[in-house]
């Protein structure tokens, strides 16, 4: 199998996969960062959403060998503590119920409020839409991505 | 009735044991919903914390710090951290000094380790609070023997013991000697007014991991050599394993076996004919890989060609089939009061409407998936299960082993809704590690977990009512099943006791397609076909919408019928608050309501959908929703609970449906499947009752009413009335007629 080098959170890794392995799969089972979850592997529910090069990505629909040389950002390397503004207000708002999609509900705010950090209700919630909640946890999403949005500006 | 309190009495010698912890400190052990074992002791280090006559735990350390080990499976309800501040609240120590761990699960002596019917907090209240309070007297009892002093005039206050004289001690520096003192046999539980963190906002317990992406979940579980399994299962209800040819699977990178399972299925199914329903007969053939995705994409290269075993089904036949059973007379009847017959014969005016649903899937945002490692010694299970000792005997009887060599743990679970309550991927796991014999985890694909469901049924009420001078007086609800109707409590939910001529009739079909509890059973759907019915029925007697569900509890006040389950008192109230909250009827130009209200799970519902038009079509806004659960125990958690069963409902009263082709689903996936998303979420505005009544269920209620209320407002800004979920496939009912957008 191919080697690929991949830039994970800053650290340089070396996987040996095939070269259509998802990155989620090279993250959760190769890298042990399992904060990025696996939805439907077909890019409709967001739970697996990293940044590379810091944008919003379904890390289920990218193959490890698009990535090389790109810089790929996890939940795992947000902050390293829980400290990123966007975690901050996750918490302040209590927003999880069973919690699974969350950290791919935190990336995709994560990136987009980098790019508009002043976001309306209706901007948020285009942007936000992509990801599912089951428990339906919406309007705490909601509300912890306004949070956020004020924190950081 | 509702308004019971429950009086539950304990023998505390019989439901705890203490310990001196190894290392120094306390453990207590408790078991909530039954008597320990005569002889059983509680263990005296944390690594052999067992769960065989214990089903929880609280651990004093030395330096006061208490650790909860809390026992019921958190599957997004809040339990693992609304259970624990029960317990804290009357032992008296402040809620930032407790850890609360997910216990560990054994299989013997327990009766209520389950997630499920949304009876984990009313349930566990009492014994709850006993535990709380009996740790916390016998801290008071050991500083007391150390004072001198009656235990009496000692008081306690977050962690901390103070003696008549204002002597001080910590929980931590006596409870080396407390762990040497009897269990007391009568503690004194807290006044009401004297809580200090039932009715206060707790985070989530496992807030920091969550937002940090640590491994909680089944999926994230491993341990070192573990393989992944991906299980090829037949792609249509009703087909069997023919022959299948997995060369090419087998030559795949990481591959490392491919075997079928089936035969211990079988055999357990043998023993338990029940077990057929949810597991299946058939052979599965099982890839053995050693990543995830190589096991995924070897299942998909192994060629299986599958056999009819029995009837291939279609949604378009159980269409048929339960209209069918609607217009037959094969009903049992569930309750019967007065005689419907002669009051329809005697009415002035008839209303007859039916309500069709289809099957649903949970769609559990974490796809099934399971750990297993069987050993000769030892069956070490780990995952997200609802029922995990349900799961844990059903192995041990399929594998032939012991109770006691079964260890079940649960992980935290991405969400449940039903579908963890049946454990199939547990037996299926268990029989995998049986075979290969190392440790590995079964995890299902999207399209798995879609496609071999334990499905909500597609189900079809039809309600009749008489009006005779202007009163309600006859009901009939009949209910037209896919293979199991309603439960025995829910004919006795509104308006039974209301109406004097009253019948409740069921019948079903008994299909191969396996179906389940979902997100509060029947109700989830039956709510919705009820309250539009009385939305209608109001509108045909010419009287209000809201009144007329008042006028009709006023006849339940000091019924005598014990059946009834509802408080219309309780229900009176929160119909109320929810037209006072939502502004009902004083809504600005342009905002269109609907009411809905609702009794399950021991709690009372109301709730008020505000639509709006948007581009022609209704779009609700805002849903003011008000419940009675008795007693909050955690607010800011009651809330997001309410909040997302509200919009549950909604999503799957407007977009939710799998259909059925020749016994195959025709969607597997979210690119064919719709959930709501955040566009598409109101605003929820909740409210909670202040009272002291003891708590009830909370994971389920707030959902059956939503899509009442919603499909009452749609039709009050559309003039259409929508009698089939999705409503989403009606589009011509969802548009405003057009002189209307134009006058």
């Amino acid at each position: 199998m191919p080697t690929y080098q991949l830039t994970v959170n800053g650290d340089s890794h070396s996987v040996d996969v095939s070269e259509d392995t998802p990155l989620l799969w090279v993250l959760r089972d190769h890298l042990d960062l399992v904060g990025t979850k696996y939805g439907c592997g077909i890019a409709q529910c967001g739970t697996c959403t990293v940044h590379v090069d810091g944008v919003a990505v379904r890390s289920c629909a990218l193959t490890v060998a698009q990535l090389e040389g790109k810089s790929i950002t996890t939940i795992e390397g947000l902050s390293e503590d829980g400290s990123h503004p966007v975690q901050q207000a996750w918490k302040e708002v209590d927003v999880p119920q069973c919690g699974y999609c969350q950290s791919g509900q935190i990336m995709t705010a994560t990136a987009f409020l980098e790019q508009n950090p002043n976001p309306s209700e209706e901007e948020i919630k285009t942007a936000m839409n992509g990801n599912l909640c089951r428990c339906a946890s919406y309007n705490r999403i909601y509300r912890a991505v306004e949070l956020a949005a004020n924190k950081m500006s | 009735m509702a308004n019971q309190k429950p009086s539950l009495s304990f023998s505390r010698r019989a439901f705890m044991r203490t310990s001196s912890l190894a290392g120094g400190g306390l453990l207590i052990g408790f078991n909530l919903f039954q008597a320990c074992k005569p002889e059983a002791k509680a263990p005296i280090d944390l690594a052999s914390l067992d769960y065989n006559d214990f089903n929880a735990f609280i651990k004093i350390a030395e330096n006061g710090a208490v650790t909860i080990f809390s026992p019921n499976p958190e599957i997004g309800q809040g339990v693992k951290t609304s259970m624990p501040m029960i317990i804290a609240d009357e032992l008296d120590v402040a809620w930032d000094m407790v850890h609360v761990e997910q216990g560990i699960l054994d299989t013997e002596n327990y009766t209520r380790q389950v997630a499920g019917g949304s009876q984990s907090i009313r349930l566990g209240w009492e014994p709850l609070r006993q535990t709380g309070a009996t740790a916390r007297q016998m801290l008071v009892n050991a500083a007391a023997v150390r004072w001198g002093v009656d235990p009496s005039e000692c008081t306690t206050s977050e962690g901390v013991i103070t003696s008549p004289s204002g002597e001080t001690l910590g929980y931590g520096e006596v409870v080396n000697e407390a762990a040497q003192l009897e269990v007391p046999e009568e503690v004194k539980l807290k006044e009401l007014k004297d809580f200090t963190i039932i009715g206060t906002d707790a985070r989530n317990v496992d807030i920091d991991e969550i937002i940090t992406g640590k491994p909680l979940f089944g999926l994230d579980y491993k341990v070192d050599g573990m393989v992944y399994a991906a299980v090829v299962r037949p792609p249509a209800f009703g087909q069997k394993l023919k022959s299948f040819n997995a060369d090419k699977a087998r030559s795949m990178p990481g591959v490392i076996e491919v075997i079928t399972i089936g035969e211990k299925a079988r055999k357990l199914i043998g023993e338990n004919p029940g077990v057929a329903a949810i597991l299946g007969t058939s052979d599965k053939v099982v890839v053995i890989a050693e990543t995830t995705w190589q096991a995924m994409k070897a299942k998909d290269a192994v060629e299986a060609e599958w056999e009819e075993a029995s009837k291939l089904e279609s949604s378009e036949e159980h269409d048929d089939i339960l209209t069918g059973l609607l217009d037959g007379n094969k009903f049992n009847t569930l309750r019967s009061d007065g005689n419907i017959k002669k009051a329809f014969a005697e009415a002035d005016e008839i209303l007859e409407r039916t309500y069709e649903s289809p099957f649903l899937p949970h769609n559990c945002m974490e796809p099934m998936n399971f750990f297993a490692d069987v050993s000769d010694t030892k069956v070490h299970l780990v995952g997200p299960v609802q029922t995990p000792e349900w799961k844990a005997g059903a192995v041990a009887q399929m594998l032939g082993r012991e109770p006691a060599e079964i260890l079940l743990e649960m992980t935290r679970q991405g969400g449940g809704f039903g579908r963890r309550l049946y454990g199939d991927f547990v037996l299926e796991v268990a029989e995998i590690a049986d075979s290969i014999r190392k440790p590995v985890k079964v995890v299902y694909t999207r399209d798995d977990d879609m496609a071999d469901g334990i499905y909500r049924m597609a189900i079809k009420y039809r309600i009749k009512a008489g009006v005779k001078d202007g009163k309600v007086t006859a009901y009939h609800l009949k209910e037209a099943a896919v293979n199991s109707n309603m439960y025995g409590l829910i004919p006795n939910f509104f308006p039974a006791g209301a109406i004097e001529n009253y019948q409740v009739d069921v019948a079903k079909y008994d299909s191969n397609i396996t179906t389940g509890a979902w997100r509060a059973p029947y109700t989830n759907f039956l709510a919705y076909a009820e309250q539009s019915f009385f939305d209608e029925l109001a509108e045909m007697m010419e009287v209000d919408r809201v009144q007329m569900r008042i006028d009709l509890l006023q006849k339940v006040k000091g019924t005598t019928d014990d059946r009834i389950q509802y408080s219309p008192e309780r229900m009176e109230k929160v119909i109320n608050a929810a037209v006072e909250k939502s502004g009902w009827g004083k809504q600005p130009d342009g905002v269109y309501q609907g009411f809905a209200n609702y009794y399950c799970h021991n709690s009372h519902v109301a709730e008020v959908a505000d639509v709006v038009i948007e581009d022609g079509s209704p779009v609700v806004k805002k849903v003011t929703c008000v419940v009675d659960c008795g007693i909050v125990i955690n607010p800011l958690g009651a809330k997001n609970q309410a909040e997302g069963g509200v919009i549950d409902g909604i999503g799957h009263a407007m977009f939710g449906e799998l259909a059925f082709e020749d016994g195959r689903p025709t969607s597997t996936n979210f690119n064919r499947y719709r959930l709501i998303g955040m566009k598409e979420a109101p605003t929820v505005e909740v409210h909670f009752m202040e009272n002291d009544y003891s708590p009830t269920g909370l994971g389920e209620p707030t959902l059956p009413p939503a899509g009442g209320a919603v499909a009452n407002a749609f039709k009050a800004a559309t003039g259409n009335r929508i009698y089939k979920q999705p409503f989403s496939k009606f589009p011509e009912l969802l548009k405003v007629p057009e002189k209307e957008i134009l006058g």
